[in-house]
């Protein structure tokens, strides 16, 4: 119990929610705001270290190398394959290219990353958390950095409650400086998805920045640093709402990190050779604990906290080896078959249950809308806007005009030219109010730009009820088209 | 239901091993557990205030007797619309140099100087002229609608200028001007002849349907001795007195029967101000190719049809030819054929 104590002792006022088990049962009012523990997760080997390293080492690759991959656009488009490009109104991805009118595939994205967190939570529970979480990975990063410069769990645990020497001063300087260039690397590489990459890259070493540009970073550096430095697991446990609906996607069926109380219980110290009779696996050697980045006792049952990193499952596993018993008493397991285990009986894993069916359908769903929208994404697009004011004018020879304001959206790489048409009226007389020889048949939109134009369509027509005109634009060059449904007005709505 | 809770002993919660408030619901199976808040929490609350205290000092904050604190910035709504007025016009200026510089027939070519006056003429014309021609200068009876391609005084950009410049029927001294006799009330016609004039000049736009032939005949003769001479020989107007059209579709003063009488009795002229002194040069220039712009327009060379463009400065006189005929207008603009228009006094 040296951990618990160690941490009960920290506690001014203390009070562990946590803890079922008692260790604090005398408390009385615990004061209305509780103190950071600070928790010095120790250093630990197994596989699903391994596996977090992958995770890291992959993540932290393509999040700070992605900015400098080039994808060819041709003369007109950045050639940057992941940019946003807030000046411009576009986003760019590899080949898929969006423009804010094409906010729903923003939309789509978001939702289609929902789904899949909550499809991969009903597959293998807080796998997201545990492995792939910005704020896991960075802290996961920054703990690296600590026990590379102050040593492992004890070691820091020693310099942080003992006095101010020169050393620890040297030490703790570097390393806070080491996480503040990381958070800089990191602020650097987000303002990259934003501008070209190479180009920025050359300006900050010419210290030539736009002061937006500077602030982000600066901003972005002290976020990471004092999310990744100092928040850790308060950000899980505080500030995260995955982290709390988590409670409402579990079933009995979840894969999460579990304790074996049946096989483990009841615990106690174990010297070598004495024998397994009368007692649990456990040796309460503790070393779960330690490795928590979290700062919890996984022997206390499913907690909120947990992030299902499963580093208490490699730290276990070594005791096992160690002490030569079969590994897994703490492991990934699930509620339904830890519960049937204990009646003796035995339960498969559920990983494939209806949830996971449903989340699996709407995930192909959205997924498959999204690829067809992205896939069918038409490189023309025409909106008309019907003047408001007037509706219509009567013309001196007895016609009707009406007024109509175009968008073209060329969405490809070139210039193009485009004629309008209308179908609805009888001898319609199309007519483009624009500076210089503009005609129907000549409206010129630049290269992946929005063409705006104002035309008349004036018709001898009987005063009447408004009627279905239909405007096609059609590319001069390339033959492609698209319609707009509108309406052309002839009188004052009778009210 | 939030108050609605008895008070219960403090005590610590069997499961959590957290002490209760003592408030609990539903006899006592609810309980509220008091959970501390993080520290950091409070820290940053804490901070947001001293935020707050700080904001106070630099921006104005709190009212006082006499009006507010001020704050140690000087910051004030009147500044921040100053600067935000004078970051556009800074934003206008890049355009303003050269659009001065500009003829209509570069501007008309030149997409930006384009854009640029029909935005700032639109603006204008909220402010200045949709009190008569409405906001979408769609005009009302006696006040023409611009966006149609029936003018008085002409429909090119030059013309346009030269009206929103000196008006008509203004104060100015180069402003438009004409007269159409009141044939009624000066007893220049009598009420028959009133009568088959209005029927000849139906005629010409509506047809023959509905007057007997001997009116419209009879119509014509007193048209030609009385009308002619400013409206045209076949009522097509003319435009170097603002005398309109008679035989097109539009009507500024309205078409029936009634509303002609009253015209021809009684005659209009329409007054608009003259623009010179009140805006500037620009402003009045951006104005005409807005105007131009929504889609009466007429090209600026060669006049088409009877109707020649204005000229440049020179406004029309009366009418050369005697008091008899002549019907005055308002601004070039649409109008109705025959008839005079306007109510507002002329001169």
């Amino acid at each position: 119990m040296t951990e618990k104590q160690a941490g009960t002792t920290n506690r001014s006022k203390s009070n562990q929610p946590n803890n079922s088990a008692g260790a604090g049962n005398e408390e009385t009012f615990s004061g209305y705001f509780k103190k950071q523990e600070k928790v010095y997760p120790k250093r630990v080997w197994g596989r699903f270290r391994k596996l977090k390293w992958v995770a890291m080492i992959v993540t932290l690759g393509i999040y700070y190398l992605a900015p400098f991959l080039r994808w060819d656009r041709g003369p007109n488009a950045p050639d940057q394959a992941i940019l946003i490009d807030l000046p411009n109104r576009r986003a760019y991805w590899f080949f898929i290219e969006i423009w804010p009118q094409e906010v729903y595939f923003l939309t789509g994205i978001l939702v289609t990353a929902a789904v899949a967190l909550f499809f991969v939570t009903s597959l293998y529970g807080r796998v997201w958390c545990g492995y792939l979480c910005p704020q896991t990975v960075w802290t996961d990063l920054f703990v690296w950095v600590e026990r590379i410069v102050q040593g492992d769990r004890n070691a820091r645990k020693k310099l942080q409650e003992g006095p101010w020497t020169l050393d620890k001063v040297k030490k703790i300087a570097l390393t806070h400086f080491i996480w503040l260039i990381i958070g800089w690397c990191t602020a650097g590489s987000f303002v990259l998805y934003f501008n070209d990459a190479p180009t920025l890259v050359q300006s900050f070493f010419h210290l030539d920045v736009s002061p937006t540009v500077l602030a982000f970073i600066v901003g972005l550096t002290l976020s990471t640093y004092i999310m990744a430095g100092f928040a850790r697991e308060q950000v899980c446990t505080f500030m995260c709402p995955y982290a709390r609906f988590q409670s409402a996607m579990f079933d009995p069926d979840t894969l999460i990190i579990g304790y074996d109380e049946q096989r483990g219980e009841k615990r106690g110290k174990h010297k070598a050779g004495e024998s397994w009779e009368g007692r649990g696996h456990c040796i309460d050697c503790t070393a779960c604990v330690q490795v928590c980045p979290m700062g919890i006792d996984i022997r206390n049952g499913l907690q909120m906290e947990c992030i299902a990193c499963g580093l208490c499952v490699d730290a276990c596993d070594n005791i096992m080896d160690k002490v030569g018993l079969p590994r897994g008493l703490v492991r990934y397991d699930t509620e339904r078959h830890m519960k049937a285990l204990v009646k003796g009986g035995k339960e498969r894993f559920r990983i494939l249950r209806p949830r996971t069916f449903y989340y699996g359908g709407l995930l192909a769903l959205v997924g498959g809308i999204m690829l067809y929208g992205l896939l069918t994404r038409a490189p023309l697009e025409l909106h008309v806007l019907h003047d408001r004011n007037p509706l219509f004018v009567r013309l001196s020879s007895g016609e009707i005009r009406n007024g109509y304001e175009l968008k073209i959206l060329n969405k490809t790489h070139e210039d193009h030219n485009f004629t309008i048409t209308v179908s609805g009226l009888n001898d319609a007389k199309l007519e483009v109010r624009a500076p210089g020889d503009i005609t129907p048949e000549t409206l010129f939109v630049g290269a992946d730009k929005v063409g705006h134009y104002h035309i008349f369509v004036s018709a001898k027509v009987e005063e009447g009820n408004p009627l279905p005109v239909v405007f096609t634009i059609r590319n001069n060059e390339n033959g492609n088209t698209d319609t707009y449904d509108s309406v052309f007005i002839t009188r004052r709505t009778k009210l | 239901m939030t108050d609605d809770h008895n008070k219960t002993e403090k005590k610590i919660d069997a499961v959590s091993g957290v002490q209760t408030t003592g408030h609990s619901w539903d006899n006592g199976s609810l309980e509220e557990l008091n959970n501390p808040a993080p520290r950091w929490w409070v820290i940053v609350w804490l901070i947001t205030i001293v935020w707050a205290i700080g904001y106070w000092v630099v921006y104005p904050a709190w009212p006082t007797l006499s009006g507010n604190t001020k704050g140690t910035a000087g910051w004030t709504e009147y500044k921040k619309l100053a600067e935000d007025q004078a970051e556009i016009t800074a934003r206008q200026n890049v355009y303003l140099g050269r659009f001065e510089g500009a003829s209509f027939d570069q501007i008309m070519n030149d997409p930006e100087l384009y854009a640029f006056a029909v935005a700032g003429g639109r603006a204008a014309f909220k402010d200045n002229c949709a009190t008569c021609h409405g906001s979408g200068a769609e005009g009302g009876k006696g006040y023409p609608n611009l966006n149609d391609d029936d003018w008085l005084w002409g429909g090119d950009i030059e013309t346009i200028y030269q009206t929103l410049k000196y008006g008509i029927r203004s104060e100015h001294e180069d402003t438009r001007i004409s007269q159409m006799p009141s044939f009624g009330k000066d007893g220049l016609l009598q009420p028959e002849e009133i009568n088959q004039v209005i029927a000849f000049v139906q005629s010409l736009s509506q047809g023959h349907e509905g007057a007997h032939a001997e009116e419209i005949d009879a119509g014509a003769q007193v048209f030609a001795d009385n009308c002619a001479a400013c409206h045209g020989d076949n009522g097509k107007g003319m435009r170097e007195v603002g005398a309109p059209n008679l035989s097109d579709n539009i009507w500024l003063y309205g078409g029936d029967h009634d509303s002609i009488y009253e015209s021809v009795f009684n005659a209009h002229a329409g007054v608009m101000p003259a623009w010179v002194g009140r805006l500037d040069n620009n402003t009045i220039r951006e104005l005409a190719v807005y105007v131009h712009s929504l889609g009466g327009g007429e090209a600026t060379p060669a006049a088409e049809g009877d109707d020649q463009p204005m000229e440049e400065a020179a406004p029309v006189e009366e009418m050369p030819a005697q008091e008899t005929v002549k019907e005055p207008e308002n601004d070039g603009e649409t109008s109705g054929n025959n008839e005079p228009e306007q109510e507002q006094p002329a001169e």
